[in-house]
């Protein structure tokens, strides 16, 4: 039984952190744009079914397939934003935006299953089921490199978003956004390449979902219900609460799964209630949810 | 303004007047479950607007409402073994349950504000599906099933359709009467400005609660009809994701903000929406096409018909008058006479 | 005479920033007090404070006899305090008259269920309004949606519905920013006869210095959130504490100039 949970922690350390990488995304586009992107658990689906082709058509492993997939992601993340979210104005902007993500990721989703059909897929790599004898218990390949490069794309995001202009410039728009145009910062090039940075990331995690998940088109809602939890659980616009709620809800509901397989995602709804009612900004989340 | 009212009164005696011969002229059973469906989810629009076209917030966890009062009603019908027509008797307890249900849900998700507030109505969404799907007394991913309702000799279908008007018409008569009270102000001052309203003395939690409370259990209601008329409900159809997302469709296209907007958009999408659903060719491209014209919509006429249209009917009818400038008329400062006793209803 | 309305060593800080440092005021019952200084010395604060819209760390607000520190707007409201808003908040998708209605109904409970839905109690709220309407000049617009009205009407609409009501103390934030000076006299006028025909208590924050002169029977500068002098606005305009704040304390070559440039300077504020 310790074996089982040890393992089943461990597992959660290391989808959480794949998962964190897809809520960081999903908190830097609401910090910087100030919309919620519902379309994410879409988009993840979407670049599991893009590492999906790369590999059945053109044989290219899933991981290295990623150098071909994160800047695809990226350029349909900054189209989607150039296309839909830049065009919207107004007072209910923010809600708005909400719906729009809402429907490009129905429409997304729509564009996959008349592609790929109702029937289940998942990558199949050679790897996929081979295992590392870790802390007494065995633990897949394919979540310790998804954790590894979630680590590295995380440490790359702070970098930029702390040591580069650019990510002065994004920071400066999280903050004031009328400030920063004052200041000569391009908002909407800043607010289409963040978008499009968040969008990238989930090429990361289609990777490690679809080599551990059979999966389809309408796969999307079970991410983004979760996704959303985490956000609003760490604080939204909060990066280093998206991290430390990805990772403890994850480890949480593979602990959880042990007993209730069935029920375990509700410790995200639960967890949601909980924050809700005691401290609505979440964990850490200083951005207080501008008044319109 | 008499003769504008006059017109009005007019034009809704008319609306009804259709309404209630429709079935008689159209007795193709087809059309009237057209009917039937569009005035379905037309209840379904002005429940929304009852509190989120008020409010402001955007609630898009209606479907958690409409598949309880449909669940309620089929488990009832399974477990209490009630003949035939007395089961729909039984339609009050769906509303009540609606009311029930939106009390605890009202309380957490009204706690934040607008994305927030969203996000929170999408997850307890998921959270009912997930519920519906697993719970013992749910029956599952088989669902329940009604017994089949039949008042002969009228059709089956023509009784559902009056059913289902009643409903309507119900709803948007509490509608109207909302919007015109006290009630209906300060939720509307809600949606203007919260906090201002809260500093004047409104209160907030309170009145946004009732209206959700209203509209869960009106949406619970209209719920269990359309359970009864197509005789099952299982988890995915009963809390289905695309249900709130057409509801707002349907209330952005005909107008947000107002009852004959949330009706139109209702009477026009549902039937587009059956009737493509009987296209083969489009077969598939459900979801494609929701998104796509909820796009369209959004981008192109947010404000949606009848605010667009009221406009234009205004402008043909104002044509050539001289605008009324706002900021040339303000009374000159000597001939005001002296203040006007301020506490009410004193005397000078 | 005790004050009506006061406040007792009053401590905001923002982060590193002391808005707030033992800020006092006194109005006395019956007066229109005035609260000046230069940008950033906390008035704004000090009005959130009072208004319940902010805490303060430390420091007392009593009204009367009952301390009323850190209660919430509405509270304060209820209490008898209104207040405006330097950005005008109004509510701009109601019409003029449903603003005043708002702000009407807050002290009037209904007292069933039917009366919730029902008009009929708006009647005499309607009349009231519609006399308050008329008084600040805009009764032609009570149809109107608020969020047609231009600036000056809208301090106009929010002046009367924090009247409906009926107020002790009427705290204005900036009434006559950015409006025109026929509408500035207006106001003035407004304010005088609120004040002489039924005693109501006014506080401004102004950075007008004409309007708060001759409105105003007391006048407290508020310096770096402290309070530096507060007295009749004669004693106020020549104190050397106040013409140091606004101006600076080093502007050694304004010593030579006599006393009437130093007033013609500080007036032209």
């Amino acid at each position: 039984m310790a074996g089982e949970i040890t393992r089943q922690i461990v597992n959660g350390i290391l989808i959480g952190g794949v998962y964190a990488l897809m809520a960081v995304g999903l908190t830097l586009i609401f910090g910087v744009l100030d919309i919620i992107n519902i379309a994410q658990g879409v988009l993840v689906i979407l670049g599991a079914y893009l590492s999906y082709s790369l590999f059945n058509k053109a044989h290219i492993d899933p991981f290295l397939g990623l150098v071909i997939t994160i800047p695809a992601m990226f350029i349909i993340g900054v189209v989607i934003h150039w296309a839909f979210i830049s065009r919207l104005r107004g007072g209910e902007r923010t809600s708005m935006t909400l719906l729009v993500t809402y429907a490009v990721g129905l429409i997304i989703e729509g564009i996959l299953y008349k592609i790929y059909g109702a029937s289940n897929v998942s990558l199949q790599p050679r790897y996929v089921n081979s295992s590392v004898h870790i802390l007494g218990v065995y633990v897949g390949w394919v979540y310790i490199w998804g954790f590894i490069l979630a680590v590295a794309l995380v440490v790359i995001l702070y970098a930029l978003l702390y040591r580069t202009r650019f990510g002065r410039s994004v920071r400066a728009v999280m903050q004031d956004e009328t400030a920063a145009r004052l200041v000569g910062i391009s908002v909407n090039k800043v607010a289409a390449i963040t978008f499009g940075i968040g969008v990238a990331v989930t090429a990361v995690g289609g990777v490690v979902f679809g080599e551990t998940n059979a999966f389809n088109a309408n796969s999307g809602y079970d991410l983004i219900s979760r996704l959303l939890s985490i956000i609003i659980l760490g604080g939204m616009g909060s990066v280093g609460g998206a991290l430390a709620a990805s990772v403890f809800m994850l480890t949480l509901e593979s602990v959880v799964t042990i007993w209730q397989p069935n029920w375990a995602v509700v410790v995200y709804y639960a967890a949601l209630v909980i924050v809700l009612l005691y401290r609505p900004t979440g964990l850490f989340g200083q951005k207080a949810v501008r008044a319109q | 303004m008499k003769t504008q009212n006059l017109t009005k009164g007019g034009g809704i005696v008319v609306v009804l007047v259709v309404a209630v011969l429709f079935p008689q002229v159209f007795t193709n059973p087809a059309a009237t479950n057209y009917g039937v469906l569009a005035l379905i989810f037309a209840t379904a629009a002005v429940a929304w607007h009852i509190f989120s076209g008020n409010t402001g917030y955007i609630s898009l966890g209606q479907a958690v409402f409409f598949g309880s009062g449909a669940y309620t009603m089929g488990i009832a019908a399974r477990d209490w073994h009630m003949q035939a027509t007395a089961v729909f008797e039984l339609l009050p307890l769906s509303a009540a349950v609606g009311a029930l249900i939106a009390v605890p849900f009202g309380l957490i998700a009204l706690r934040v504000r607008r994305h927030t507030f969203i996000v929170v109505t999408i997850a307890i969404f998921f959270i009912f599906q997930l519920m519906a799907f697993n719970f013992w007394f749910t029956s599952g991913s088989n669902g329940l099933n009604s017994p089949f309702l039949s008042w002969a000799p009228v059709p089956y279908n023509q009784n559902f359709y009056y059913i289902a008007l009643a409903c309507t018409v119900g709803t948007v008569v509490v509608a109207w009467l909302v919007g015109r009270s006290r009630f209906g102000l300060q939720l509307r001052a809600i949606r203007d400005d919260e906090d201002r309203a809260r500093g004047l003395g409104v209160k907030a939690a309170q009145v946004k609660l009732a209206a959700f409370v209203i509209s869960g259990a009106i949406t619970a209601l209209i719920g269990a009809v359309w359970f009864y008329y197509l005789n099952q409900v299982q988890p995915q159809t009963g809390f289905n994701p695309l249900f709130d997302l057409t509801l707002v469709l349907m209330v952005f296209l005909g107008g947000y903000g107002s009852i004959s907007g949330s009706l139109l958009g209702a009477l026009i999408i549902e039937p587009l929406y059956l009737w493509i659903n009987t296209q083969p060719k489009l077969n598939g491209y459900n979801e494609i096409m929701l998104g796509g014209v909820f796009l369209l919509v959004v981008l192109f006429m947010p404000r949606g018909i009848v605010p667009t249209g009221s406009e234009y009917l205004t402008k043909l009818r104002t044509r050539g008058r001289p605008a009324v400038s706002p900021s040339t008329t303000i009374g000159p400062a000597s001939s005001s006479p002296s203040a006007p006793s301020v506490s009410s209803g004193g005397a000078r | 005479m005790s004050a009506l309305l006061r406040t007792e060593g009053i401590k905001k800080a923002y982060g590193g920033v002391q808005a707030l440092n033992g800020a006092a005021i006194a109005v006395e019952e019956g007066t229109v007090g005035g609260l000046i200084g230069p940008n950033g010395s906390g008035k704004t604060t000090l009005f959130n404070v009072i208004t319940g819209y902010e805490r303060p760390d430390t420091g007392e607000v009593w009204f009367g006899d009952r301390q009323i520190t850190g209660f919430a707007p509405d509270k304060v409201f209820a209490a008898g305090i209104g207040r405006t808003f330097q950005l005008t908040r109004i509510f701009p998708r109601l019409t003029v008259i449903e603003n005043m209605l708002i702000a009407a109904q807050a002290k009037d409970r209904p007292k069933n269920l039917l009366a919730w839905f029902s008009r009929d109690a708006w009647t005499h709220h309607r009349k009231h309004a519609m006399e308050l309407l008329e008084f600040v000049g805009i009764e032609r617009h009570a149809d109107v949606l608020a969020g047609s009205l231009s600036y000056g009407q809208r301090k106009l609409l929010e002046l009367a519905y924090v009247l409906v009501a009926d107020p002790a103390v009427i705290l204005l934030d900036e009434p006559a920013g950015g409006v025109n000076p026929t509408l500035i006299n207006m106001i003035a006028d407004r304010i005088r006869l609120l004040n002489a025909e039924q005693g109501k208590t006014f506080l401004l924050v102004e950075h007008n210095m004409e309007f708060v002169m001759g409105l105003c029977s007391t006048i407290t500068v508020l310096e770096s959130g402290a309070t530096v002098v507060s007295g009749p606005p004669e004693i106020v305009r020549t104190d050397k504490r106040v013409l140091d704040a606004y101006l600076g304390a080093d502007l050694d070559e304004d010593e030579d100039a006599g006393p009437e440039e130093r007033k013609a300077e500080e007036e032209s504020r």
